[in-house]
């Protein structure tokens, strides 16, 4: 335990990954940042992105979060993401079709909708996953 | 003493019932594993929001934002209740609404104003007589598919927040079933906003070192509060979901038991009937031939 992080992941719908590791490198709100194991206490807000968690110098798992925070104490890092997917099992193709569903679903309600500005934050979201896959 | 036929009508009649009971009480067990498993899913998430939450606001002190803080009043107290679309399901939204209906005559008779938000129909119907003019907001959950609450849940935690922020209430108060297990489901009463840490949550502690926080420790209770409130409505909703499921099960379960003790019952009254008939022939034959 002495030399690894507990690092755990999860999102309303469940948990994702809940473990020790070596380092995790996480899309903070002012910055990336990594933590490896017995880091300062710490919190911040994230923005989306893409979670890396490294073994070694391998990147093992990829995971995209939308929004959410990260938790740091002595016991290991939290990360409580609004939502959260597996980059690897994320298909280009998948994320494509959603967004033009999302797209349609938008121009389909009144501007003043509330439920407008949620589905627009998921279309956001979408594209920026988007854009993780490409790299 | 109804006739041979009577009898075998309702023997069919009950029996039919007993089919219908029997179904819905294996769509109810099969829904259940479902909406079981999303609670369950959801807890970790829930868990450790509210371990994060009691970390912050252990060190914010007094002077935190007004969702965490209150508004420094308890006058008007807002009572959201929770119940399902459907009935069917024993005394599930009874039992919530008795709650409900408690909590408020409490809350007025300690002099406060208190205004209800219904979730789901059925508490809506059996509050509607007392409490008709408490009323101040519905949300239907008969669109929702699946165990898919999330939507919802974001939705009704802003509906709240912006009513808070208006000043419409000060205390929000949630009224809820939560599922023990399959046969325990207890409706529950539990302070929404200001928003409060669980007692029972875990802190951390950090042997003396000082949390850093980035952006600053405003800005992310800030964000986080709304999430924490959303977050408890998801799994509030998402208890209600499986205790309703259960609470359905069990209930169709015993009507199908009863229904199958009635057609014993209706049975052996039918047999009765069928040789008492029979017996009155012979007697007639009989006494028939003697007479001759």
């Amino acid at each position: 335990m002495a030399d690894k992080l507990h690092f755990s992941l999860v999102s309303p719908a469940k948990e994702l990954f809940s473990g020790e590791v070596d380092h995790v490198i996480a899309p903070g709100s002012d910055g990336e940042f990594g933590v490896l194991v017995n880091h300062a206490p710490f919190m911040t807000t994230l923005r989306n992105g893409v979670v890396r968690v490294l073994e070694g110098d391998t990147v093992k798992m990829r995971i995209f979060v939308r929004g959410g925070f990260a938790d740091i104490t002595s016991a290991g890092l939290t990360i409580l993401a609004e939502e959260a997917r597996m980059l690897d099992d994320v298909k280009t193709e998948d994320v494509q079709a959603e967004m033009e569903a999302t797209l349609l679903k938008i121009q389909s309600l009144d501007k003043d909708d509330s439920n407008r500005a949620i589905l627009q934050e998921h279309y956001d979201y979408l594209e920026s996953l988007k854009a993780a896959l490409v790299h | 003493m109804p006739s041979l036929k009577d009898l075998k009508n309702r023997i069919s009649s009950v029996k039919s019932t007993q089919k219908i009971t029997k179904a819905m009480q294996m769509v109810a067990a099969a829904k259940l594993k479902r909406a079981q498993d999303a609670a369950t899913a959801a807890r970790p998430y829930a868990e450790r929001m509210a371990a994060v939450l009691a970390n912050l606001s252990a060190s914010a002190g007094a002077g935190g934002p007004k969702l965490l803080a209150g508004t420094g009043s308890d006058q008007t107290h807002l009572v959201v209740v929770m119940t399902a679309e459907r009935g069917l399901a024993g005394g599930f939204n009874t039992y919530t609404a008795k709650l409900a209906r408690q909590t408020i005559i409490a809350l007025q008779g300690e002099g406060k104003t208190v205004k209800v938000l219904t979730v789901g129909k059925k508490g809506r119907e059996q509050l509607k007589r007392d409490f008709a003019d408490l009323f101040i907001g519905h949300v239907d959950l008969s669109s929702v598919k699946g165990d898919d609450f999330s939507e919802p849940a974001i939705a009704l935690g802003k509906n709240l927040t912006t009513r808070f922020e208006d000043g419409e209430f000060d205390v929000a108060t949630l009224i809820y079933s939560q599922f023990k297990n399959v046969l325990s489901q207890v409706p529950t009463a539990q302070q929404l906003i200001p928003a409060a840490a669980p007692a029972d949550a875990e802190t951390i502690d950090l042997g003396g070192a000082i949390y850093r926080y980035e952006p600053s420790e405003d800005a992310i209770l800030e964000a986080l509060l709304p999430r924490y409130i959303n977050t408890q409505i998801l799994s509030a909703l998402l208890e209600g979901s499986a205790g309703f499921f259960a609470s359905q099960m069990t209930a169709m379960d015993n009507a199908t038991r009863n229904a199958g003790e009635m057609i014993d019952s209706l049975e052996l009254q039918y047999n009765r009937a069928r040789q008492a008939q029979i017996t009155k022939e012979l007697i007639e034959i009989i006494s028939g031939a003697e007479a001759l």
